[in-house]
């Protein structure tokens, strides 16, 4: 059997740490290779060893059969591997055409960029794969799934062979992930080798052929997808057996604890990003946010939780009203938030873990007293949550920085969770999580509602969304276009609604 | 309250006797133990000169400079060197005043200078508590019986160039740029300003302080605002800050060889700061003889003369102010003899100069 | 094993100051002096008798109190540049009110050392305020008061204070810092009672910035802003409290020269370098109470030794500028020394 990229053996020391350790991928020709891992297990590392950033203490790299050494990314190109990256590398006032020379200028006589040659090549290029992308289109009218695709543009256009693509559904609706799989398969057929990294099972089921799992920097082993499931897959991956769905008796809601209405808010270039919003969140209830990113998710969130301002309408928390209140004040009226990106607002990064638990509540008793902190209190209190939660650190000493991705969610929804809020927003709870804690993670959150409290939880992801939640609500545009029952619905019919193709359902509070 | 403060003072005295005794453990062997038992045999060979330089530094291109070109002129005419004899402390900063002079006592030294104003009360404090050590400061006053104040009648010799200046103007516009706004500075101020306008009462003369004598930038900043605005010469009193002066001059005469561009130097004779290709921007300078004057002394002070309790005023008369003439194109005949005709007449007494803007005020009602 | 990980942030300012040492003595070897005798000057111009240990506490005194006015500013993720102008105003005000009004000790000197504290601290308001409400650099505000703090006080000096003069008249005694003993103990050295306010500083810092919720939240916006947000904190009302309190540190220094080392004020004819200087201690210091106290001392230490080498050594002030700005420079780059030390430990495995 011809491979065409083979890496033997590789192994990849950083101070302290072996990310990769004895590792072999070995990709067909004209195959969709999935490079399995959880966050964190070696897999990025790997690739930017194949793709000259990074030089292995041991182990072989061979391209068609033939060793070779990558010590820069040029000479990845020259040997055709191209790099899809997750977050996009694109110049957002240029044009397509623009972004795919960039660096690699086709020169008219003159010495000037020859740019209808190069449309006319990105064109033909287009059409081949079936990408469907406007050469002249600027980058920042066109959809993130369409920026994609300039992304794969680019890597074919300047000849690669073999495309990596590093957790490419990241960003994409449920539709557009379909429409990826697609032209991934339309890309083999033509003869190129795709590996795709990722740590999503569903995906690897649909798209590839074959599989090598990656598990704390250990090659696990290379499975044909066809010969396995998507409970073997995971459990290969996490190294023991795992429960993919959430344990949950129906939902008993009781009263409205959040009732948010006719909510208008801008965002920071003071644009209107939610336009009328109408949303109930009861006690005893999940309800789940679903929609596309950048359609009014954040700014909802932030302008519950005080962090920034409405310029019309209102919110209720438990019916008093809290419009526009500091953050100190909503979360003194009963509100948790669990927020959407860790280091940024849910962490100080460089205090400790006792420091961190405290976050809100270090201006209260016991943990001060006329202004005069009570260290002993602190650290009494965030090592009895350390042990509620199973929170893996070496001490209530250690810096929040030090800790996984895992245990810093959990530092959190312990700290959240513990002063026993009425609502608990949840957001994005389980982002760059592995599979163990978001078990744990939808378990406290069902937990909570079980003891009568009102989750909303706001995703990106549809699985977590439509495992988790009692209710789901769509948000489109900055308003809510769907209320639906969780058990009645579907992923298709959300990522219809989510993309503002659906109809209106009845439901939709007013 | 009262038990702690006892507290901390028994500790900063135990931390300061405990650093003594292994400092003087660790340093028995050094020149000052040597250098004061020389002292109290003081004969006539013995007797050896220091300076403490304020913050413009010993290469200052200006009066610390001269001062100490004076001491050097005095120790080799005495066959002594540099730390054998004569020496000196440049300090960096105001704090390092008090540090540099008692250093100096501590070495020895039979007569110690202060170079400039700013140093005027650590030296009167030094002298009073080493009434021993003969002090002198320049261009201020101290009292006491082993110190001598070294001034000079600056505002004599900014006057004259004030005449050269007004002689030379085409524009009927000059510039004053002063170091710091002091009484000192404002001497030479109030000097320039009588002499220009003895000649001429209608010539205008924008007066601009630096705020500061090491600010070469600044200096430069405030010369092409008044060279823009039609000034045509320059008077620097700014010490460093004057180079700054020299510098913008030089580039506008550079960039355009035919417009007529001068600056006036100050303490030294200034002439090589001026020069640019075939062109000289130095008009003049208002030359100060710190290093006669502080030469003078050194001599009076180790032939047992030493003029304890004396402020010694230097002026024309004691040829320690005089104006530059090295410029020959620029300082026509016409210039240098109207320069010498008021020379005669301060020195006749005729006139008395202007050294506050008070009486320069006074002086131009009276013209 | 040395490389405990408690003596890691002492370890790498004390092998900042050796390596530093160590180049300068390379330099003076190479422009041909002694090291040893250089060195040997600089530690009797420091410690060599009664006088010069006087005279190094007494420099040490104000660089405490600015490095932890810039100390306390960088916790709070903030950098007060400005410490040279808190400094001067805070000079100004002291000595203002040293000459200005008559009380006894009890009160004239709490007083004046308060007006130096309040003037440094209204000098810390102004860009605070401006960072808070308008979101402009607190670098670039600083650095213009410290020009207006220049300006202002040569002026004030020259034309409220005296009729026209470079300097104040002496403060009341009453509002003064020196002690006729201890200066008579280190023949007659210019140190003062103001050692122990800096001490009293320092232990003021520690206990505000570790003990208290003010320093919780402080250090808080200083490490993050948005989770400092998020947590209920008013991130406002902390970088104006956070300048204001670095203010007043710097304006107390200012108080130190003018109520302790001179007694008045006199026309300054550039900045006193006590704020800039500050940012070295305190980054030496790594903003720790008790670090900005070393640091200081060893600045302190440097600085007046450094006087010495010139007239026993032979070797020239700006060579010690030069070594002074070498520990800087290995303090700034203490990344470098780390990298080092993990390397070094990985091979001693």
């Amino acid at each position: 059997m011809e491979y065409v990229i083979e890496m033997l053996n590789i192994r990849k020391e950083f101070p302290g740490i072996v990310a990769n350790d004895n590792i072999t991928v070995q990709l067909k020709k004209g195959e969709i290779h999935a490079l399995l891992g959880e966050n964190g297990a070696g897999k990025s590392t790997l690739m930017n060893v194949l793709f000259g950033l990074y030089q292995p203490e041991q182990g072989e790299i061979r391209v068609n059969g033939k060793p070779v050494k990558i010590t820069n990314p040029n000479i990845a190109n020259d040997l055709g591997i191209g790099m899809v990256h997750q977050h996009f590398m694109l110049v957002e006032p240029f044009t397509v055409t623009q972004n795919i020379i960039l660096g690699s200028e086709p020169k008219t006589k003159f010495g000037t960029i020859n740019l209808k040659k190069a449309e006319k090549e990105i064109q033909e290029l287009s059409d081949r794969y079936g990408l469907k992308v406007d050469p002249t289109a600027k980058i920042r009218d066109i959809s993130v799934g369409m920026q994609q695709r300039v992304e794969i543009l680019k890597t074919l256009y300047r000849g690669a062979e073999v495309l990596i693509f590093d957790e490419p559904t990241a960003v994409l609706t449920p539709q557009e992930i379909t429409e990826l799989i697609e032209i991934m398969q339309s890309l083999v057929k033509e003869g190129k080798s795709i590996i795709l990294i990722t740590h999503k099972l569903k995906e690897i089921m649909e798209a590839c052929d074959r599989c090598t799992v990656i598990r704390k920097g250990k090659g696990i082993g290379t499975v044909d997808v066809k010969e396995t499931t998507v409970n073997e897959l995971a459990s290969l991956m996490v190294g023991r057996d795992v429960n993919f769905q959430v344990s949950k008796t129906p939902a008993e809601p009781k009263h409205e604890v959040l009732e948010v209405k006719d909510l208008y808010v801008k965002d920071s270039r003071k644009v209107d990003v939610v336009k009328g919003l109408d949303l109930k969140v009861r006690a005893g209830e999940i309800v789940g946010v679903a929609g596309i990113d950048g359609n009014g998710q954040t700014e909802l969130i932030e302008a519950i939780t005080g962090l920034t301002k409405s310029y019309r309408g209102n919110i209720l928390l438990n019916k008093k009203d809290i419009t526009n209140k500091t953050p100190r004040e909503v979360t003194e009226s009963g509100l948790g938030h669990i927020p959407q990106d860790r280091h940024k607002y849910g962490l100080v990064l460089d205090y400790t873990i006792g420091e961190n638990i405290v976050l809100q509540t270090y201006y209260q008793k016991p943990y001060s007293k006329n202004t005069i902190l009570n260290h002993d209190a602190i650290y009494k209190k965030a090592e009895e949550l350390i042990a509620m939660y199973d929170v893996r650190t070496p001490s209530a000493f250690t810096p929040a920085r030090a800790l996984s991705g895992g245990n810093q969610q959990k530092a959190i929804i312990a700290r959240e969770v513990e002063r026993s809020p009425e609502l608990l927003i949840a957001a994005q709870p389980t982002r760059g999580l592995d599979v163990g804690a978001i078990e744990f993670v939808h378990q406290k959150l069902v937990e909570e509602r079980d003891k009568g409290k009102a989750i909303l939880l706001v995703s990106f992801e549809l699985d977590e969304i439509l495992d988790v939640s009692d209710r789901i609500v769509v948000i489109y545009d900055g308003r809510i276009v769907a209320d639906l029952d969780a058990k009645e619905t579907n992923e298709r019919e959300l990522g219809l609604l989510m993309a503002g193709s659906g109809t209106d359902k009845a439901g939709v509070s007013k | 309250m009262k038990k702690s403060k006892l507290f901390w003072i028994t500790l900063i005295v135990g931390l300061v006797a405990l650093l003594a005794a292994c400092g003087s453990g660790n340093g028995d062997e050094t020149a000052d133990t040597d250098n004061s038992n020389a002292n109290e045999g003081e004969d006539s060979s013995d007797f050896s000169v220091a300076m403490v330089t304020d913050i413009g530094g010993v290469d200052d291109k200006s009066f610390n400079q001269s001062a100490w070109e004076g001491i050097s002129a005095w120790g080799e005419e005495h066959g002594l060197s540099k730390g054998n004899g004569f020496d000196y402390a440049q300090s960096n900063a105001p704090e390092d005043y008090v540090p540099n002079i008692t250093r100096m006592v501590r070495e020895g030294y039979s007569l110690i200078y202060g170079i400039g104003f700013e140093l005027k009360e650590d030296i009167q404090n030094l002298a009073n508590q080493n009434p021993d050590v003969y002090f002198g400061i320049v261009d201020d006053v101290v009292e006491g019986d082993n110190t001598v104040s070294i001034t000079f009648k600056e505002h004599e010799g900014s006057f004259l160039v004030g005449v050269a200046a007004a002689m030379k103007t085409e524009t009927n516009k000059l510039g004053f740029v002063g170091g710091i706004d002091s009484p000192l500075i404002n001497k030479f101020e109030a000097g320039f300003i009588a002499g220009a306008k003895s000649i001429n009462p209608d010539i205008e003369v924008d007066v601009q302080y630096a705020e500061h004598f090491g600010d070469a930038s600044k200096g430069k900043m405030i010369a092409n605002d008044m060279y823009n605005s039609g000034v045509d010469i320059i008077y620097h009193a700014a010490g460093g800050t004057g180079n700054g002066v020299f510098n913008e001059a030089k580039d506008l005469k550079n960039a355009d060889p035919e417009r007529a561009i001068w600056v006036i130097g100050v303490d030294r004779d200034q002439h090589d700061e001026g020069q640019i290709g075939e062109h000289n921007v130095t008009l003049t300078s208002m030359v100060k003889r710190v290093d006669v004057a502080v030469q003078d002394v050194a001599q009076l002070a180790m032939d047992g003369e030493f003029p304890g309790g004396e402020q010694l005023e230097f002026g024309l008369e004691e040829n320690a102010i005089s104006v530059a003439t090295t410029n020959e194109e620029a300082m026509t005949e016409e210039i240098i003899n109207e320069v010498k005709k008021w020379e005669e007449s301060i020195l006749n007494g005729d006139i008395e100069i202007p050294y506050t803007r008070e009486a320069l005020e006074e002086y131009l009602d009276s013209l | 094993m040395i490389f405990n990980k408690k003596f890691a942030p002492l370890l790498i300012p004390v092998i900042s100051v050796l390596l530093g040492l160590l180049v300068g003595g390379i330099i003076m070897l190479i422009s041909g002096y002694n090291p040893i005798a250089g060195y040997q000057a600089l530690w009797l111009g420091a410690f060599g008798d009664a006088f010069t240990i006087g005279e190094t506490i007494r420099r040490t005194t104000p660089l405490i109190l600015t490095g932890l006015a810039i100390a306390f500013a960088f916790r709070s993720g903030l950098f007060n540049i400005g410490a040279e102008g808190q400094v001067i105003v805070g000079w100004l005000a002291s000595v203002w009110v040293g000459i200005g009004i008559e009380a006894p000790m009890i009160i004239h000197l709490p007083l004046a050392i308060l007006a130096g504290m309040l003037a440094g601290a209204l000098w810390g308001l102004v860009p605070g305020l401006l960072k808070a409400t308008l979101g402009v650099h607190e670098v670039i505000v600083t650095i213009m008061m410290n020009y207006i703090a220049l300006y202002v006080s040569n002026e004030i000096i020259r034309s409220v204070l005296t009729d026209h003069a470079t300097k104040t008249e002496q403060i009341a005694s009453s509002a003064s810092l020196s002690a006729e003993w201890l200066q008579s103990l280190t023949m007659y050295s210019r140190v003062h009672y103001g050692i122990l306010i800096a001490i009293f500083a320092a232990a003021i810092m520690w206990f505000l910035i570790e003990r208290t919720t003010i320093g919780y939240e402080l250090k808080s916006v200083g490490y993050n802003q948005f989770a400092s947000r998020y947590a209920g904190m008013n991130v406002k009302k902390n970088i104006i409290l956070s300048m204001v309190i670095s203010g007043g540190f710097a304006g107390v220094a200012g108080a130190m020269e003018g109520l302790g080392t001179y007694g008045n004020i006199h026309l300054m004819s550039g900045f006193t370098n006590l704020g800039f200087d500050g940012i070295a201690v305190a980054l030496l210091g790594s903003n720790h109470a008790l670090g900005v106290v070393i640091a200081a001392f060893l600045f302190g230490s440097l600085k007046e030794g450094a006087g010495q080498m010139p007239t026993s050594a032979g070797v020239p002030i700006e060579l010690v500028d030069i070594i002074i700005a070498l520990i800087i420079f290995f303090v700034a780059s203490s990344y470098i020394i780390r990298l080092a030390i993990l390397r070094f430990k990985k091979e001693g495995k």
